[in-house]
């Protein structure tokens, strides 16, 4: 497209956009520069923007004080567990639904959606009831298996948007090329679903990480991952900005930056392909 | 295409998704079906029966729960209001010529990825707090008295933070769907003498119908299931004014143990979004022929 | 050795009959055609002779083995694809190398054979490119390299040009054609187009509806077409048909002219028309003529024929050059 734009108007819209921009990124701006401050910088009036004393203090004591570290690798433990988990249930479904389709594909395909319309409250209560029997609640095991029943049918539908796009003349030529199915899978399929399932796996990862009602219900300290640590400070210790800040900055960097490097996956894995 | 015997393999393949996803929704919600129909406490073991309708009754007549139908209703319809308008905007804004448009799509990303505790805390504490927060500075520098946003406009409040949230994901998706309508429409309606207002309501908007029922339908199944905010900032309080359906079945289950009134709370929730669902899985459906 | 037999093959998709019946000898070497209008069966019986497709009843021997239970790449048969169906994510040389690779031939003999067939092809240059570095005609040629790399006993080509651009296809098209008189290999080649059809066939099998109505070769089908529709199919501009008191003046229900065999002029002739558009390519003038009974013809003339939109021209039809159908639409 060569549109004759005018310098001043790509200016204004610059100007703009960018203020707008800035202004929705602001809390996040702010809490990572919040967590450098010392606690008095942190509450002081005027707001000390850049011209403070910048320590690390902050992250430290986080980390001495409530032994973040466990609690961010059960975030890891149950964001890459759940998705490892799920992905392996969900590639030779949606495999199969999109290279063998049969007469009920589309069916089960949009049953799969709706368990993903109940809302979580309806489930909850048996869920815990059966989770307390089985010895499950604050338990690793238990939110992963959860966050992955969960997502799933997010998986299979974003593997299944992927997998549809791979063309089927390729599989007939390999298999004119005389691969057996072992060798169409290695050489042909998998080097070319790779990249749909990376991305699958990108979006999982953060929308597990984020969770937050499953794993704010079934944990409480010992597999409490980041949200419900960092819920911990609702009570009188988030006036200590810095260390929340600090904790929080923690908490989202790893996600933040794995975002944005999904945000053409995130559309389609979220509007299951409605919107591309 | 396909032979029997890959046939059958495929209905293999298939088989274990489709297993897990039966045992993790259906039968569970049978159960909360089940219990909704009985007098269940878990403080009170031994004393379960039918109940009939009386959870739901019970249920129907307690202030609380029209309260927090309203509350419900309110949220989602302010953070839709919110999020569908901003975000179609911020999208127009984003889509025009400018200097730096991938990095003004980082940032105006962000918000998204971040934890709803992470989000709710920041914005309760350092931002909300009357004392100490910044919007409480600010207006103090202008010499106002600075707002209790949290206790004065508590579902405002709740409202002004899941919004940000979510605008991020609306705006997404609608610059995805403005960046697919066809320039050479434009530029024919342009030749047909459209002004911009006119290209706006007659080219842009119906090209982004769909986006933007997409948004709607997806935002309010997510908005519906809304807890984590309202857990860390409010508690539901105070007293109503913040609980919403899926607070007040929390409260009622893992607070109050009174499992038969929760579960009659629970299916009253899935109803609700059935409604939504019904219309977005129609929506979804079509994409697949 | 290349012979291919179908023996009634019958194919259904459920209740839908595609192919009711088909009966087809194509001899070693030759190079035969597909040719129809969309929809009609041909690129099925291709992909049924490809083993793509099960055969519903009936049987497909290859030089008198029956193959019809047997899975594709048994048959030593290659095809090429309409989209060519290259592997994005493979070199050149890894996408001709597949099917050998796949067979378990030596290392050092793989080599041997894409270093041939890139030099058959043109491909020396481009071999550590990716599909999706090159040109449509260059990808074509991949294809072409991954199919003849096998020594198949026939080639099949799925509508294979069709995704070219015009230029572009009357090269492909020779190519195949030389390639097919160098390696004397059995071809058979689907397209809806009749040109590709008339001239790089041997044999064509002209389809309809899923059953076979003619073959013949070119000329043969071009001269003595056995029914309306392969008369109107086959020639470009296509045959016209005038029906009415025209053709039962001749004892028929509808007679066919060819744009070639009408005879031009100024001053006599049996029909009376008027001109409406006159395309001239140099080497021939295309006529559109609104005649006075209100068909619709097209005439050609070699050469230049200056005419003004709107001129009265006579014309009539060549003697015996004039082709007779009856109700049923059958030449007689």
């Amino acid at each position: 497209m060569a549109r004759k734009v005018t310098n001043t108007r790509k200016w204004i819209f610059t100007c703009l956009a960018w203020g707008v921009a800035l202004l929705i990124f602001f809390p996040i701006l702010w809490t990572i520069l919040t967590s450098f401050k010392t606690e008095g910088d942190a509450v002081a009036t005027p707001p000390k923007f850049l011209f403070f004393d910048w320590t690390l203090a902050n992250y430290r004591e986080v980390q001495a004080r409530s032994d973040y570290f466990s609690h961010f690798m059960n975030s890891v433990i149950i964001a890459l567990g759940s998705t490892a988990l799920g992905l392996l249930v969900a590639i030779p479904a949606a495999w199969a639904m999109a290279f063998q389709p049969g007469k009920q594909t589309k069916n089960v395909l949009m049953w799969m959606l709706s368990t993903k319309m109940m809302p979580a409250v309806g489930v909850l209560i048996p869920i815990y009831i059966l989770f307390q029997r089985m010895g499950l609640l604050d338990s690793r095991t238990g939110v992963l298996i959860v966050l992955m029943l969960m997502n799933l049918p997010i998986i299979i539908w974003m593997l299944y948007t992927y997998f549809r796009e791979i063309p089927g003349e390729i599989l007939e030529a390999s298999r004119m090329d005389g691969a057996s199915l072992w060798n169409e899978i290695r050489y042909v399929l998998t080097p070319m679903a790779v990249p749909g399932i990376a991305s699958t796996m990108l979006l999982n990862i953060i929308l597990a990480w984020n969770e937050a009602f499953w794993t704010l219900n079934l944990t409480t300290s010992r597999a409490a991952p980041l949200t419900t640590f960092i819920a911990s400070y609702s009570s009188p210790e988030g006036l200590f900005y810095a260390k929340l800040s600090a904790a929080s900055t923690m908490a989202i960097a790893p996600i933040l930056i794995m975002g944005w490097f999904s945000q053409k996956q995130l559309v389609r894995g979220l509007t299951f392909g409605a919107v591309k | 295409m396909a032979t029997l015997h890959q046939r059958s393999l495929a209905r293999l393949m298939v088989a274990p998704s489709v297993v897990l996803l039966f045992l993790w929704m259906i039968v569970p919600l049978g159960m909360t079906l089940w219990f909704s129909f009985q007098r269940y406490n878990l403080l009170m073991p031994g004393m379960e029966e039918f109940t009939g309708l009386g959870n739901y009754r019970y249920f129907l007549s307690d202030p609380g729960f029209w309260i927090s139908l309203q509350n419900t209703l309110i949220m989602v319809g302010g953070i839709l209001a919110i999020t569908v308008i901003g975000g179609i905007a911020i999208a127009i804004l984003i889509d025009q010529p400018i200097f730096g448009q991938g990095y003004v799509r980082i940032l105006v990303i962000a918000p998204f990825f971040v934890m709803p505790t992470v989000s709710a805390l920041v914005w309760k504490n350092m931002f909300m707090n009357p004392v100490n927060g910044l919007l409480g500075q600010v207006s103090r520098a202008f010499g106002a008295q600075p707002v209790d946003w949290l206790s004065q406009y508590p579902l405002f409040s709740i409202i002004v933070i899941v919004s940000w949230q979510w605008l991020p994901f609306a705006t997404l998706i609608f610059l995805t769907s403005l960046q697919s309508l066809d320039s050479e429409q434009v530029e024919a309606a342009e030749m047909d003498g459209a002004g911009i207002w006119a290209r706006f309501t007659n080219l842009t908007l119906p090209h982004m119908g769909r986006a933007i029922t997409v948004v709607i339908l997806i935002e309010t199944i997510f908005l519906l299931s809304v807890f984590a905010e309202i857990l860390v900032t409010t508690n539901g309080g105070p007293g109503y004014q913040t609980t919403t359906l899926t607070y007040l079945v929390y409260t009622q289950a893992l607070l109050q143990f009174d499992v038969g009134g929760a579960s009659a709370g629970g299916i009253i929730a899935v109803i609700l979004a059935n409604i939504v669902a019904f219309f977005l899985m129609r929506m979804i459906g079509k994409t697949l022929d | 050795m290349g012979a291919i037999t179908l023996k009634n093959v019958r194919k259904t998709f459920g209740e839908t009959e595609v192919i009711p019946g088909v009966d087809l000898t194509i001899e070693d070497g030759e190079f035969v055609v597909f040719v129809g209008p969309s929809g009609c069966g041909k690129s099925t019986l291709l992909r049924l002779i490809a083993g793509l497709e099960d055969v519903t009843s009936g049987q497909i021997l290859i030089d008198g083995r029956d193959v019809t239970g047997e899975a594709p790449a048994r048959r030593g048969l290659a095809m090429v694809f309409q989209s060519y169906a290259l592997y994005p994510h493979m070199s050149v040389r890894r996408n001709i190398a597949f099917p050998l690779k796949m067979a378990g031939m030596p290392q050092a003999e793989q080599e041997k054979r894409v270093a041939r067939a890139a030099e058959i092809l043109n491909l020396g240059p481009y071999l550590d490119r990716r599909p999706g570095q090159l040109s449509g005609g260059q990808r074509q040629r991949v294809a072409i390299g991954r199919a003849i790399v096998r020594e198949p006993s026939a080639f099949l080509f799925d509508e294979p040009l069709s995704n070219l651009d015009a230029a572009l296809r009357v090269n492909m098209r020779v190519e195949i054609s030389e390639l097919h008189n160098n390696l004397k290999t059995t071809m058979v080649y689907v397209t809806h187009d009749q040109v590709e059809a008339m001239t790089m066939a041997d044999k064509i099998v002209v389809l309809r509806a899923g059953r076979i109505e003619q073959v013949g070769s070119p000329l043969d089908l071009y001269h003595k077409p056995v029914n309306q529709f392969v008369a109107g199919f086959i020639g470009s501009p296509n045959m016209n048909f005038l029906g009415g008191a025209t053709a039962a003046r001749r004892g028929a229900h509808v007679i066919g002219i060819r744009p070639e065999d009408w005879v031009i002029s100024r001053t006599e002739g049996r029909v009376k028309g008027k001109v409406t558009v006159a395309e001239h390519l140099g080497s021939d003038t295309y006529l559109h003529i609104t005649l006075e009974d209100g068909n619709h013809i097209v005439a050609r003339s070699p050469g230049e024929f200056p005419v003004t939109v709107g001129e009265e021209l006579f014309l009539t039809g060549a003697e015996g050059r004039i082709y007779k159908f009856d109700e049923q639409g059958l030449a007689v």
